[in-house]
């Protein structure tokens, strides 16, 4: 073999290896390895085929390696910019900026945190890169519209907007500003919440109630209906409740609930609870009432069938004597009126006064 | 010059002012036993002084400033002059008082001090109290204490009516340990966080705004 040509070789084999390196550290084998667990991931009836349910906790990118949006200052002027700031006032003040559509008093940001930003908090822009994509919750291709309308539906037990609606589209625009410069990606680091290795320990009530007491009670109070300023305002927002997430909520399934805990609670001091601790206060808040799942098939036992057939939800099951999900077909969605403190009790509860057609 | 009038007046006055407001106001409005009377410092409506450093306690929540009493009283928030005046109550009389002043109005002026510069929307103090420094894991203030730094339920204390000095002062504590980490160790977390800079920033920002909502 002649120099040049073994000089060939080595500069092939050398490429090869570049570009070897360089699709790993691209994440292109990560996927090969979650093909079985994404399998799994598919008889999840919570939804999204995320990175974050199929990623193996380890091989989570740190948020510091994550994508950066683009900082407030710089929403552009004009029409465009416009939608951008009207769909950023909808994400971080949605009863108020929304109210036809909510039915609750959570904002998109309470679960989003830092208005949609936040690496591992579900932030918009990872969302906005990943759709079209097919969702077991619909069993369809979703659109990223759609997806927002579940949002409404289920996280703020309100009443989709329709397609195309000035609400939705604001969001959209604002999500699509957030993830300028990224790449089109579902795997995109930092999407959802970073999911926990299963529990070594079965998740407990009992231990969840003590750490509920010892890390959560202070700001969202015994009864999980959270705290709201003299003015009506949430400041800590419901749990639990009548007027928290409705049982057809992500937030409703176990470890979506304690992926969040993890790593966004108690708020100022993120990652401070045991993987376990997390689990048990996960399993406890989703252990409690709350409002209907709007896919109520007529029973509880056959919701809990079509939709909730996991061990990854508490709906239908018996807690302390009592059936999960037992309270009924869904409540009449009543939208709130220009003045929504006029629906609210003085203890945080919604008033219906009229039926009015979902 | 004072006549047996004004004194039997002012006798009628305090036994009124007992019998209406039980033992907190009398504790704030003449003292206990080794206890000067608090209005002394903390004003006749409870609403401070912000030239001596005098908080506002009018309106904080009762667990709150109880927590405070207590903290004087054993020595874990470092303060000589409210130390020895926190020890010299008993346990039922911090209670007591502690709801005497949770249940005032809120001050309608805030403080008389020479007022901190209006902060600009994008300025650091505002931008830490309505949006935090997430990079950072830094929570905005207000999503604790509320929308306008106006205080939640009996343990997030309103930031508002305090003067910029005390303000800073209680952070600065935080950051050296002469203040208790209190609930979870919250605000010992945050103020950790925050450079003198900032503290100073935020302080002034707080300072700034109105004690009450806008009508
Ligand atoms: C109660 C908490 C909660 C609230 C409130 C909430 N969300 Fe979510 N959101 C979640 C959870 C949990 C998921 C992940 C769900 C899953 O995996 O099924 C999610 C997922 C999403 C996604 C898809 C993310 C992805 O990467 O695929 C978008 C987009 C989204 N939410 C937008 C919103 C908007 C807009 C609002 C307000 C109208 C909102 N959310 C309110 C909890 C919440
Ligand atoms: C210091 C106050 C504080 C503590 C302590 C705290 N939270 Fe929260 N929590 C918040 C705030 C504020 C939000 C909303 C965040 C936002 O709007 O940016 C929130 C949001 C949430 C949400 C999503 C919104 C909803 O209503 O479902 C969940 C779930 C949650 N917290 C669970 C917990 C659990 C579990 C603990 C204890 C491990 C805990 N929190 C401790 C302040 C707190
Ligand atoms: C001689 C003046 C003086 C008197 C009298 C006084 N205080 Fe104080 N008080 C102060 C000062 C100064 C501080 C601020 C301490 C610091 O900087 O930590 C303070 C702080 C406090 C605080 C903490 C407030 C907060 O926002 O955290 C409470 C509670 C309090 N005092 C209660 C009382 C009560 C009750 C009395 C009457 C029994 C009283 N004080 C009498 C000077 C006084
Ligand atoms: C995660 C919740 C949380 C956040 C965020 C937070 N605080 Fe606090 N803050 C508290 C709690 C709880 C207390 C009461 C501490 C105690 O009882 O000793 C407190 C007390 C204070 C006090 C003492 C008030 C007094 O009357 O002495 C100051 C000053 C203060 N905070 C400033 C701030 C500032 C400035 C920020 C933003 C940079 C901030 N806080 C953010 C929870 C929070």
């Amino acid at each position: 073999m002649s120099a040049a040509r073994r000089q060939l070789y080595l500069g092939g084999a050398l490429a090869a290896l570049v570009i070897a390196v360089g699709l790993y550290a691209g994440g292109v084998f990560d996927n090969v390895g979650r093909q079985a667990s994404a399998r799994r991931a598919a008889n999840d009836l919570t939804g999204d085929p995320t990175r974050t349910e199929l990623a193996a906790p380890a091989a989570r990118t740190g948020a510091s390696a994550a994508f950066q949006p683009p900082a407030e200052s710089e929403i552009p002027a004009g029409e465009f910019g416009d939608a951008v700031r009207r769909g950023r006032e909808i994400f971080v003040d949605t009863p108020r900026a929304a109210p036809a559509y909510v039915g609750n008093s959570l904002r998109c940001v309470s679960c989003h945190l830092d208005a949609g930003r936040l690496a591992d908090s579900s932030p918009l822009w990872a969302a906005f890169v990943s759709y079209p994509a097919y969702r077991s919750k619909t069993k369809s291709i979703t659109t990223f519209q759609q997806r927002l309308q579940g949002c409404f539906e289920y996280s703020m037990n309100g009443r989709a907007p329709p397609l195309g609606a000035p609400e939705l589209v604001a969001l959209e625009s604002y999500a699509y500003w957030l993830a300028s410069g990224a790449t089109l990606d579902p795997n995109i680091a930092g999407r959802g919440y970073p999911r926990l290795a299963p529990p070594a320990q079965m998740a407990d009530f009992a231990r969840g109630e003590t750490v509920y007491a010892d890390n959560c009670v202070l700001c969202h109070g015994a009864d999980g209906a959270g705290q709201r300023a003299p003015d009506g305002y949430a400041v800590f927002p419901a749990l639990w409740g009548a007027d928290s997430f409705n049982w057809g909520a992500g937030m409703g399934r176990i470890s979506n609930a304690a992926a969040f805990v993890k790593a966004n609670m108690p708020l100022a001091l993120p990652g401070t609870l045991t993987d376990q601790q997390a689990w048990d206060v996960a399993l406890y808040m989703n252990s409690h009432e709350r409002p209907q799942d709007p896919r109520y098939t007529g029973s509880v036992q056959g919701t809990r069938q079509d939709f909730h057939a996991t061990e990854d939800s508490m709906y239908g099951r018996e807690v302390a004597g009592k059936v999960l999900g037992a309270s009924g077909a869904p409540k009449p969605f009543k939208a709130r009126s220009a003045e929504p403190e006029r629906l609210i009790t003085p203890n945080g509860r919604r008033l219906f006064d009229k039926a009015e057609d979902r | 010059m004072i006549t047996g009038w004004h004194v039997c007046g002012f006798g009628v006055g305090l036994m009124l002012s007992i019998n209406c407001h039980a033992d907190g106001a009398a504790i704030a409005k003449t003292g206990a036993e080794a206890a000067p009377a608090c209005q002394i410092c903390h004003g006749a409506a409870g609403e401070g002084s912000a030239p001596a450093g005098f908080p506002r306690l009018a309106g904080l929540g009762a667990t709150y400033l109880q927590r405070q009493l207590a903290a004087f009283a054993d020595g874990t928030r470092v303060n000589a002059v409210m130390m020895p005046i926190a020890k010299a109550l008993s346990v039922a009389e911090r209670v007591e008082v502690s709801a005497y002043y949770a249940a005032l109005p809120v001050p309608v002026a805030t403080l008389k001090s020479a007022p901190a510069p209006m902060p600009t929307p994008d300025s650091v103090g505002a931008t830490l109290a309505t949006r935090g420094r997430w990079a950072d894991k830094l929570p905005a203030c207000e999503q604790c204490h509320g929308p306008g730094g106006r205080g939640v339920g009996h343990d997030f204390p309103a930031l508002t009516g305090q003067s910029a000095t005390y303000l800073a002062n209680q952070l600065a504590a935080w950051k050296t340990g002469a203040r208790p980490p209190g609930p979870q160790g919250l605000m010992a977390a945050v103020a950790k966080k925050l450079s003198a800079a900032e503290l100073r920033a935020v302080a002034d920002h707080y300072a700034a705004l109105p004690a009450r909502a806008a009508q």
